[in-house]
C-alpha cells in the first residue's frame, strides 16, 4: 500500500488541474454562449466550397 | 497574403470556383461608425435558418456582419449607425419569413455580467470536483481498506472535504443565519446543521481512527442542493431577462416643436410636441395644429379610430394614424390614465405575492420534522446506551440522510425542464411558480383587441361595392400609407383604375383625377358624407359628385383563435371575454368564438373588479391581454399571459409571454403546467419514499456512509430523470 503515497498526491494534483480547466473554460464566456447554434452550424453546407473569407 | 485571389482547390480533382460572397464587397469602414443591434427571432430552429439569416443579412449594404444565436433565438448584427437601419433589417427579415422583434441593448448588457450566477456556479463546481474525488477515496474504504490505510484515506478526504464544506456551503450558512436572526426556520437551517455536524463528527472520528466518516455524504448533499439552486437561478434569470429585453413599445422620448428630442421626464407643462404619422402620442394634451385620426386600441381596447383636430384632447399611448399633428402637453401631474393604471398595477401586485409555492409548503413541513427526529435520536441513543460518542454519530447520520437533496432538486429540475420546453415552443416563463399557478386555473379571461384579434382592420363589405368603385378605390389606396388604405389595397384584387394627379392630404385622405372626375378616398365629411357615422371603422370613396360609397372594416380575428378557445373549453376551462371596446364589436367576436360570458366598455379598473369578483367566487383565473388597459388586470389575475406584441407594461405584469404570437401556445402551456405539477408531486413522493426507507435505518444505527451516499445519489438521479419526462411528453 506504499504506492498510495505517490498515487494520492497525483490524484489531488490532477483533480485540481481539472477543476482549474473547468473554471477557465466557463470564464471564457464565448464558448458556452450558443451550444445549440454551434452544434447546428456543422450541418450547414455554406462553406463547403470555400472557407469563410476574412 | 497580397492581393492575389486564393486558390481554393483542395485537391487537383476538385477545382471549385469560390461562390461569389457578397459580404466581401463592403468598403472599409471606421469602427466608430458601426453599432451592434440585437433582434429576437422566435422562428429560427435549424442550421438552414442560421445560414439563411446570416447570408441574407450580409447582402444588405448597411450590415457589416451578422451572427445568429440559436440557443437564445436571436441575431446580433453589426450595422452602420443610421437612424432607420433597425427597421430596415426587421422588414428584410420579415420578408425572409423570420418575424423579428427589437431587443433593448441596455438590459442585454446587464444580463451579460451575471455575477450571482457565476458565484453559484463556482461553488457548485468546487463541490462537484470535491465529491467526486472524495467518493473515489471512499470507495477504497468501502471496499475493505482498514487500519492505517483507511485512516490515511480519511485524512485525505478530510483535507479535500473541509475547505469545500466551508466554501461551497456558504450560501446555506448565510441563508440559515438570516432566518435564525429573525427567529424563523427555513430549509437551510437543518441543512447547515447537518453539514456542520457531519463534518465535525467525521473529523473527530478520523482523529480517533474510527470506522465511519461522512465526508462524501456531506459533500454530495452540498453538490445536489447547489445543483438545484443553480438550475433554479438560471431558469429564472434567463426568462426574466429575456422578457425585459424586448424593447419597450411605449414612447420614452418626445420631440419638441423646435426639433429637440427629450426624454419624457424632462417635459414641462405647455410644451409643444410633434407627433408624426405612425408614432405614438408621448403625453396627455390638446391638439394645437393639424388634423388626423388616432387609434386608441392599445390604451382602451376600442377599435374605432378617433378623429382629432385643433382643440381635441389626446392621451398618451394613442397611435397617430393619418397625418402629423402638434400637441400641447398638459396634465403632466398625477391623474393621467397612465398613472392611474400604474397605481392599479401596484395594488394588484402586492395582493399577488401572498401565494406559497409547493416548494415552500414542503419546506414548512420538513424543517421541523428533521430537527425533531435527529434530536430524539441523539437523546434516545445517548440515554439508552450511555455512549454519547455513538449517539452523536448516529444523530449526525440521521441528519445527513434525512436532509433532502432529492427535495432540493425536485422542483428546480422540473421547472428547468418545463421552462426549456416552453421556450422551444415559443413561450417565455418568467417565474417557475407561475407554472404551478397555471396548473390550478379553471377560467380563462381574454381581452379582445390585439389579443384575440390581430389589431389590424380588414374590409368586410366588398361584395356590395361596384367593380368600378373598387378599381378606383384600389388605385387611390395604393398611394396612401394610412392603415385602412393599406388594408383596402390588400383586399381588392380587381385591376386598378388609371388615375392621374394623385395627391395625399394628410389627415383627410387621398385625391386624384379619374377620367376628368375628381375622386377622393378618406374621411366621411371630406368625401361628402354628412349622415350619422356607422359604429364601425369605415372609409369613404366619392367619385365625382355621386353619393359617397362606404367601405366597412372590422378587426380580424387571429386565425388560430377559434381553435384555441375550443381547446381550452375541451379541457373543461370556462372562457370569458373582457374588453374595452363597444358592445357591437364585442358581441360579434364573442358570438363567432362561442364565448357566452362577455363584458364590453370595461375600463382598466372595471377589468380588475371583474377579476376580483371571480376570485371571490373561488375561481382561479388566467388573464390574457396585451393593451395598457389590461396591465392591471394581468397583475390582478391568478396567473397571466401576454403576447410579445403587447405594450411594455403588460409584458412586465404578465407571467408568461408568447413570443410567436400564436394563441395555441395558451392551451399548450396549460398542458405543460399540469404535467409539471404532476411531476413535482411525483418527485415529492420519491423524496418521501427515500426518507421513509432511510430514516428507520438511520435511527436504528445501521446506516453507514456507503448507504448514505448510495441513497442520496440514487434519489437525486431518479428525481432528475423524472423531471426530464416533461421534455419528451407528447
Amino acid at each position: 500500500m506504499n504506492i498510495l503515497v505517490v498515487l494520492i498526491p497525483v490524484t489531488l494534483v490532477l483533480g485540481a488541474g481539472g477543476l482549474w480547466a473547468f473554471i477557465w473554460t466557463v470564464r471564457n464566456r464565448h464558448q458556452y454562449d450558443d451550444p445549440k447554434g454551434h452544434s447546428m452550424r456543422i450541418l450547414s453546407n455554406r462553406y463547403d466550397d470555400a472557407p469563410k473569407q476574412d | 497574403m497580397s492581393g492575389e485571389a486564393p486558390s481554393i482547390a483542395v485537391c487537383p480533382a476538385c477545382v471549385a470556383v469560390p461562390a461569389h460572397d457578397p459580404e466581401v464587397e463592403k468598403k472599409e469602414i471606421d469602427a466608430s461608425d458601426l453599432r451592434r443591434i440585437e433582434l429576437s427571432l422566435p422562428n429560427v430552429h435549424c442550421a438552414a435558418c442560421i445560414s439563411n439569416v446570416e447570408r441574407s443579412l450580409a447582402t444588405l449594404p448597411e450590415v457589416y456582419g451578422a451572427r445568429v444565436n440559436l440557443t437564445m433565438k436571436r441575431v446580433s448584427a453589426t450595422v452602420l449607425d443610421r437612424a432607420d437601419v433597425e427597421d430596415k433589417v426587421i422588414a428584410h427579415l420579415e420578408q425572409l419569413g423570420y418575424p423579428a422583434l427589437p431587443l433593448d441593448s441596455a438590459s442585454l448588457e446587464k444580463t451579460r455580467n451575471d455575477a450571482a450566477g457565476r458565484d453559484l456556479l463556482a461553488r457548485m463546481t468546487v463541490a462537484g470536483f470535491a465529491v467526486m474525488n472524495v467518493m473515489m477515496l471512499s470507495v477504497a474504504v468501502w471496499a475493505g481498506a482498514s487500519d492505517a490505510t483507511r485512516d490515511l484515506l480519511h485524512w485525505v478526504s478530510a483535507l479535500i472535504a473541509l475547505p469545500t464544506v466551508v466554501f461551497s456551503g456558504m450560501p446555506f450558512y448565510k441563508s440559515a443565519w438570516g432566518a435564525l436572526k429573525h427567529r424563523r426556520l427555513n430549509m437551510d437551517v437543518p441543512i447547515s446543521l447537518a453539514l456542520i455536524l457531519a463534518s465535525g463528527v467525521s473529523l473527530a472520528e478520523t482523529m480517533e481512527g474510527g470506522d465511519h466518516a461522512y465526508f462524501d455524504a456531506a459533500l454530495s448533499l452540498i453538490f445536489f442542493l447547489l445543483l438545484g439552486r443553480y438550475l433554479d437561478y438560471r431558469t429564472r434569470a434567463a426568462a426574466r431577462s429575456a422578457a425585459s429585453e424586448l424593447a419597450a413599445l411605449e414612447v420614452q422620448k418626445a420631440r419638441r416643436a423646435d426639433g429637440t428630442v427629450v426624454p419624457l421626464d424632462a417635459l414641462r407643462e405647455g410644451d409643444i410636441l410633434l407627433v408624426a404619422a405612425g408614432e405614438r402620442v408621448p403625453a396627455d394634451g390638446v391638439v394645437t395644429k393639424g388634423d388626423s385620426e388616432l387609434d386608441p386600441s392599445m390604451l382602451t381596447g376600442e377599435t374605432l379610430p378617433q378623429a382629432v383636430g385643433v382643440g381635441t384632447g389626446v392621451r398618451a399611448g394613442m397611435l397617430n394614424i393619418s397625418g402629423p399633428i402638434e400637441i400641447k402637453a398638459e396634465n403632466l401631474g398625477e391623474e393621467t390614465l397612465l398613472k392611474q393604471i400604474t397605481r392599479l398595477v401596484e395594488t394588484a401586485e402586492t395582493a399577488r405575492n401572498r401565494y406559497t409555492s409547493l416548494a415552500e409548503k414542503a419546506a414548512q413541513i420538513y424543517a421541523p420534522v428533521v430537527h425533531i427526529l435527529s434530536a430524539l435520536t441523539f437523546f434516545g441513543w445517548g440515554m439508552a446506551t450511555g455512549d454519547w460518542r455513538l449517539a452523536v454519530n448516529i444523530a449526525a447520520a440521521v441528519l445527513i440522510i434525512t436532509c433532502p437533496c432529492a427535495l432540493g432538486l425536485a422542483v428546480p429540475a422540473v421547472l428547468a425542464a418545463a421552462s426549456g420546453r416552453l421556450f422551444r415552443e415559443g413561450a417565455l416563463l418568467k417565474d417557475g411558480v407561475a407554472l404551478e399557478r397555471l396548473a390550478e386555473i379553471d377560467t380563462v379571461v381574454f381581452d379582445k383587441t390585439g389579443t384575440l384579434t390581430l389589431g389590424r382592420p380588414s374590409v368586410t363589405n366588398l361584395g356590395d361595392i361596384s367593380v368600378t368603385a373598387q378599381a378606383v378605390a384600389a388605385a387611390l389606396a395604393r398611394n396612401s400609407s394610412h392603415p385602412l388604405a393599406q388594408a383596402l389595397g390588400r383586399a381588392i384584387d380587381t385591376p386598378v383604375a388609371n388615375l392621374s394627379d394623385i395627391t395625399e392630404h394628410p389627415g383627410f385622405g387621398t385625391q386624384a383625377d379619374f377620367n376628368g372626375k375628381r375622386v377622393r378616398l378618406g374621411r366621411a365629411e371630406w368625401c361628402g358624407f354628412s349622415g350619422a357615422l356607422p359604429e364601425q371603422t369605415a372609409t369613404w370613396l366619392q367619385i365625382g359628385d355621386a353619393a359617397p360609397v362606404v367601405f366597412l372594416f372590422q378587426d380580424q380575428l387571429r386565425p388560430e383563435a377559434l381553435e384555441t378557445i375550443l381547446a381550452l373549453q375541451d379541457v373543461g376551462l370556462g372562457v370569458q371575454l373582457l374588453s374595452g371596446d363597444v358592445p357591437q364589436q364585442v358581441d360579434a367576436i364573442a358570438d363567432e368564438l362561442g364565448i357566452k360570458t362577455r363584458v364590453a366598455r370595461a375600463t382598466p379598473a372595471e377589468k380588475v373588479d371583474h377579476l376580483n369578483a371571480l376570485a371571490d367566487q373561488g375561481h382561479k383565473v388566467l388573464m390574457v391581454g396585451d393593451g395598457l388597459n389590461d396591465a392591471a388586470a394581468l397583475a390582478a389575475a391568478h396567473v397571466s399571459i401576454s403576447p410579445a406584441s403587447a405594450v411594455d407594461a403588460s409584458r412586465t405584469s404578465a407571467d408568461i409571454i408568447i413570443i410567436g404570437n400564436d394563441l395555441r401556445q395558451i392551451p399548450q402551456s396549460h398542458r405543460i403546467a399540469v404535467a409539471a405539477r404532476r411531476r413535482i408531486l411525483e418527485n415529492f413522493s420519491i423524496a418521501a419514499i427515500y426518507n421513509m426507507i432511510s430514516i428507520p435505518i438511520a435511527v436504528s444505527g445501521f446506516a453507514t456512509p456507503l448507504m448514505a451516499a448510495l441513497a442520496m445519489s440514487t434519489s437525486s438521479i431518479i428525481v432528475s430523470l423524472n423531471a426530464m419526462r416533461i421534455g419528451r411528453m407528447k
